[in-house]
């Protein structure tokens, strides 16, 4: 029994730029994904309650402004609300020096600008089935 | 794709005490109708009937999910739990799906008394999902008080949700015109209460009325159906939105006997099973199992054999792989 890959695609902090994150969504719906798509501005704890709520296997943090900064305490904050399964991927503007702390902080994967479709949806195809796989 | 994985023990217990996380996991248990779904389905059975289903249907635009947020607001106020069950279409081509209803419900967000699942509708027609009866189920049996159902945007024969909610909201738009025309021999029937959103609008007042002459034509002796006018992003018109849902569930639970509320659930049941089994027949065919499906289509197209006969032949050589 297979159902399709949840993602859900969103934006935290003040930067309201949501172009990437559309064309995103509209990526992983053309590989046949249920996309939540909700647009920016939200906090930490809203991240949290849509991810339980969705039940989705895969959280997309789309970043400009250095939203990214964000990221930390966003995967503190899923594991503190039991979903520690749930892979966390961000995509955008990542200067080289903040890659490190991401991938400490357990972030599952980085798409920087130049990024391909192919990479972007292979990536979190796989991501989906590794999250449900821990579920 | 991906594999599904049971979910944890306990989890009917924990979906009965009202637990957010098992809620949410068993609806994608129901969904994706794991091996666990049907022991879930079998024991919330003697939980359901105490949420009130009330459906929203209409375009696309009119407003339904804003509209769902603003009555969201006043049940709140009113201490009722509410679950929600929005449903977005899927693509035809590819089974994705985006899934933007809950845009307009962000400030509920944080809420723990709303709890918001976004379905696809998974090339199901009629304007719900597949499962969408069992999530509303599941919904129920984990204690809301309302659940309420968001219909992929409708046009005339997406009426699914009559059969599936105690309550049902038809939205309409001001100034579609002849589109008004176009919707009434469809989901215009089966309102129970028709809301005209957008009431800020210029002509929201011409088809409040046209509404209302349509419903005049009605034959005599019929529900009453009250046209009220919102506007879903400021408020207006919501509390009487609310009391009219309320007034309309009360005439229900006043009239609904035990053994028809037995009945209505059956009812329920059976069309799930009807689809389902249509579902399995569909697969079977495209995955020509167990039936020579080319040769009956070859008879078929030489004029040997009549479309309804080889599908009767058929149903009889079907059968499950093993």
């Amino acid at each position: 029994m297979s159902a399709p890959a949840r993602i859900l695609v969103t934006k935290i902090g003040f930067d309201g730029h949501d172009r990437g994150s559309r064309i995103v969504a509209a990526y992983l719906r053309d590989a046949g994904m249920e996309v939540v798509y909700t647009g920016p501005w939200q906090d930490i704890a809203d991240v949290v309650a849509l991810a339980t709520q969705e039940d989705v296997d895969v959280v997309g943090i789309s970043s400009l402004a250095t939203d990214h900064l964000l990221l930390p305490d966003l995967m503190t904050a899923l594991r503190d609300g039991g979903l520690g399964h749930v892979r966390v991927v961000v995509g955008g503007i990542v200067p080289d020096q903040d890659i490190e702390g991401l991938h400490g902080a357990g972030v599952a994967a980085i798409f920087h600008p130049g990024s391909t479709r192919e990479q972007i949806v292979e990536e979190i195809a796989r991501l989906a089935e590794e999250a449900r796989a821990a579920a | 794709m991906v594999e599904t994985t049971s979910p944890p023990d306990g989890l009917l217990q924990r979906l009965l005490d009202g637990q957010t996380i098992a809620l949410a996991k068993s609806i994608t248990a129901v969904e994706n109708d794991t091996p666990q779904a049907a022991e879930l389905l079998a024991g919330i059975q003697p939980h359901l009937g105490r949420a009130l289903v009330v459906g929203f249907t209409g375009p696309p635009g009119a407003g339904k999910s804003t509209l769902v947020n603003a009555l969201i607001v006043e049940l709140r106020r009113r201490e009722r739990s509410v679950g929600v069950v929005a449903v977005d279409p899927s693509s035809p081509l590819t089974g994705g799906a985006i899934l933007g209803d809950r845009i307009r419900m962000s400030e509920h967000t944080r809420d723990p008394g709303v709890f918001v699942r976004s379905l696809a509708a998974r090339g199901h027609l009629g304007g719900l999902s597949p499962m969408a009866a069992r999530v509303i189920d599941v919904m129920d049996a984990a204690g809301r008080d309302v659940v309420v159902v968001e219909t992929v945007g409708a046009g005339q024969s997406e009426v699914e949700i009559a059969e599936i909610a105690d309550v049902r909201v038809v939205i309409c738009a001001p100034g579609l015109g002849d589109d008004v025309q176009a919707i009434k021999a469809g989901i215009l029937e089966i309102a129970d209460i028709l809301v005209v959103n957008k009431a800020d609008l210029p002509l929201a007042e011409r088809t409040v009325s046209q509404l209302k002459g349509m419903l005049s034509l009605r034959e005599a002796g019929m529900a009453e159906v009250p046209v009220l006018s919102t506007t879903a992003t400021n408020g207006e018109g919501v509390t009487a939105l609310a009391d009219a849902v309320e007034a309309r569930a009360g005439t229900l639970e006043g009239a609904m006997g035990e053994e028809e509320r037995a009945a209505r659930a059956l009812r329920r049941v059976r069309r799930l099973l009807a689809d389902a089994t249509a579902q399995r027949v569909r697969r079977l065919i495209r995955e020509d199992s167990g039936v020579n499906v080319d040769d009956l289509c070859a008879q078929v197209q030489r004029g040997e054999l009549g479309v309804e006969a080889a599908a009767a032949q058929l149903l009889r050589q079907l059968k499950e792989p093993e």
